[in-house]
């Protein structure tokens, strides 16, 4: 590229909203900047900065490209909720859209009346709340016990162990719980070998809520810790001192220091939990649905796989899909309101 | 010596703060009670699952399912996995569409996440809003699959990697990075008269190894651990990868992988030692390969993940 006039990166405007990293470059590049930003701010004309950044916008195409097509495009597939949808009256899946005949809302109806739908929804609710429950509290836990470990390798050992789960995929895990917790596992042989009547926790489908929470803390939360760890190492010292100064104790300390710290992130996970909600996890109930049944592990997720893929009722499947999809926006934004209602960042700014 | 005493020091508790009061013993002991269970958790199924693959039929048999303490260990599970057959293909399938895919969003989210990196540059705040909007919505399973089927990726490795190459998280980590390096470095190469992709690949790539490293990682272990979109756009059982033929030996039930039957059955193998040497296979390359990057982990999620 050649070095015309307006070629250099900090002719432009500051940008907008200044992040964090961003600062530091915005303050780097000032100095020298400072005149002609206010000489012509933002009056950068369209012919020279195309010259100047097309680079840029060629380099990041591709993947607008990829993101347009596999999630843009999708989202405009979404009209097949509306439709009786059917993919053979068209030689092509997508022009199949424009020949199938438009119903309205009636797949919502149909799935307001749907007893199948309401179950999957209901063991959404419920995993949804014990993921919270029990899951939640353990990655703040591991981080503190671990934070108050001094000596480095101890350190380095543990953390290394508790992230590995994280990187197994979801057949590992499941399997690995079968093979441990299920009817011919290690846990139920044993059991039996000293006169207990054996037990099978992978088919029983009242303990599989329990059973699949499990699955979730020992595969995410030694990976949870990061972020906890994290903000814990940035609380500063002097904090400390000036509690302990003022006769504070371990324990007070860790109310009145530690705890305070990890507020914002905690309300900042919590935000993106509560909008995560209606996806408990996908795999996870996909892999065990034939061990337990439809009736405990079907979550809406896997109910839209069942329906569309499984069943090829494709309207109906996306119109669950599509609702799913718009309470999960309602549910972030709502949960954001709320943790500016509590005095916190949250996940965007408001 | 000098490793002894290097690791005596680093077992060794640095100073604490006056202030700070001394540990109590009970403390101590909860605290070191709880990390060992806490590893032990982890490490436990582990140890059992390994164990049980290196262990000869006869011992299998005699403890009557998933062995503990190792006696007698073998390889011949492993031997004859890996001697062709249904387990040596889904490898092959696996580690080639892992290296490919892995190149492929490297490669573009390299690319995006530096042309993103200069505020101010033409359309920057519009495709990063257009990127980080798709964060907060999906596209949902039903469009996405018919309009792969429709695109004729159905029965192909391209239907594998390309849905799910670009992971928008994973960009945000690599631009909040490579915002953090110097401009005056960048700045003095354009003077000399480099453009973006010289300057992209003669400076910033070599100065975030760590982070490019990481991000590798976690795209390989996406790559590696997806079995999903195998299982819904395959039909040819030859095609499938690792993931998928696991979940048909333990979860459906096959007793051995094909090719292996006829060896289960006059009594050579053990079915259980089979599956939980597959096991081990899949879970190897990951469990390898974390720990070498797992010192940059917290300063790659914290550039990217909180601050975004």
């Amino acid at each position: 590229m050649s070095l015309t006039a307006g070629s250099r990166p900090d002719g432009t405007r500051p940008a907008a909203v200044v992040e964090e990293p961003r600062a530091a470059v915005a303050g780097a590049t000032a100095k020298e900047s400072v005149p002609r930003r206010t000489a012509k701010a933002g009056k950068v004309p369209f012919r020279v900065r195309w010259r100047r950044d097309r680079a840029l916008i060629l380099m990041t195409s591709p993947v607008i490209a990829l993101l347009l097509l596999f999630n843009y495009v999708p989202l405009l597939g979404n009209v097949v909720a509306f439709q009786d949808y059917d993919p053979y009256v068209s030689s092509n899946g997508i022009t199949a859209v424009f020949h199938s005949p438009w119903v309205g809302v009636e797949q919502f109806s149909r799935m307001f009346d749907d007893p199948l739908f309401w179950s999957a929804t209901k063991n959404t609710i419920v995993l949804f709340v014990l993921q919270l429950v029990l899951f939640f509290p353990v990655p703040i836990a591991l981080a503190l016990v671990i934070n108050s470990v001094i000596r480095p390798r101890v350190r380095a050992v543990a953390q290394a162990i508790m992230y590995l789960p994280h990187f197994f995929s979801w057949v590992l895990v499941v399997t690995v719980f079968q093979q441990i917790l299920g009817g011919a596992g290690i846990i139920a042989q044993t059991l039996e070998e000293h006169g207990w009547s054996g037990f099978d926790l992978m088919t029983d489908a009242d303990l599989f809520k329990y059973l699949v929470t499990a699955q979730a803390v020992w595969k995410d939360a030694g990976w949870g810790i990061i972020v906890f760890l994290a903000a814990l190492s940035a609380v500063s010292t002097d904090l400390y001192e000036a509690a302990a100064m003022d006769g504070a104790g371990r324990w007070r300390r860790m109310w009145h220091v530690t705890l305070p710290a990890l507020r914002p992130v905690i309300a900042l996970l919590l935000v993106l939990r509560v909008g995560d909600a209606l996806s408990v996890g996908f795999e996870q109930f996909l892999l065990q649905r034939d061990a337990v049944g439809a009736g405990a592990s079907e979550v809406l997720d896997t109910y839209v796989w069942n329906m569309g893929i499984q069943n090829g009722d494709f309207s109906y499947a996306a119109a669950v899909g599509l609702a799913k999809g718009l309470i999960g926006v309602c549910l972030v934004l709502g949960a954001n309101k709320f943790a500016h209602l509590l005095g916190e960042q949250g996940v965007y700014k408001k | 010596m000098s490793l002894n005493t290097q690791l005596i020091r680093s077992l060794k508790a640095p100073a604490r703060p006056v202030w700070e009061e001394p540990p109590s013993k009970a403390g101590l002991t909860a605290k070191g009670g709880f990390l060992v269970l806490c590893c032990l958790g982890v490490l436990g199924p582990l140890w059992i699952v390994i164990v049980t693959s290196l262990s000869p039929k006869p011992v299998i048999d005699e403890v009557g399912g998933l062995v503990v303490i190792p006696q007698g260990i073998t390889f011949v599970n492993y031997t004859e996995l890996l001697s062709g057959g249904q387990v040596s293909r889904a490898i092959m399938v696996s580690v080639g569409v892992t290296l490919a895919g892995t190149l492929f969003s490297m490669t573009v989210s390299v690319l995006a996440a530096y042309g993103l990196s200069r505020p101010g540059s033409l359309g920057h705040r519009f495709f990063l809003m257009a990127m980080m909007a798709t964060m907060f919505f999906g596209a949902g399973l039903i469009p996405t699959y018919l309009l792969v089927q429709s695109l004729g990726l159905t029965d192909t490795y391209l239907s594998l990697i390309l849905p799910s190459a670009v992971s928008v998280f994973n960009i945000l980590v690599l631009r909040a990075f490579f915002m953090g390096i110097s401009p005056e470095l960048t700045e003095s190469a354009r003077i000399d008269g480099a453009g973006e992709m010289r300057i992209l690949l003669t400076i910033i790539v070599p100065l975030s190894r760590a982070v490019l490293a990481v991000i590798s990682l976690f795209y390989a272990v996406g790559y590696w651990s997806a079995w999903f979109n195998a299982s819904i756009y395959l039909n040819d059982q030859e095609m499938m990868p690792l993931q998928n033929v696991l979940i048909q030996l333990v979860q459906k039930n096959t007793e051995a992988p094909t090719g292996l039957q006829q060896a289960v059955r006059t009594g050579q193998l053990s079915a259980l030692g089979l599956q939980m040497a597959v096991m081990v296979l899949a879970l190897i390359p990951v469990a390898v390969a974390s720990p070498f990057v797992q010192r940059h982990f917290k300063k790659g999620m914290l550039t990217g993940a909180i601050k975004g």
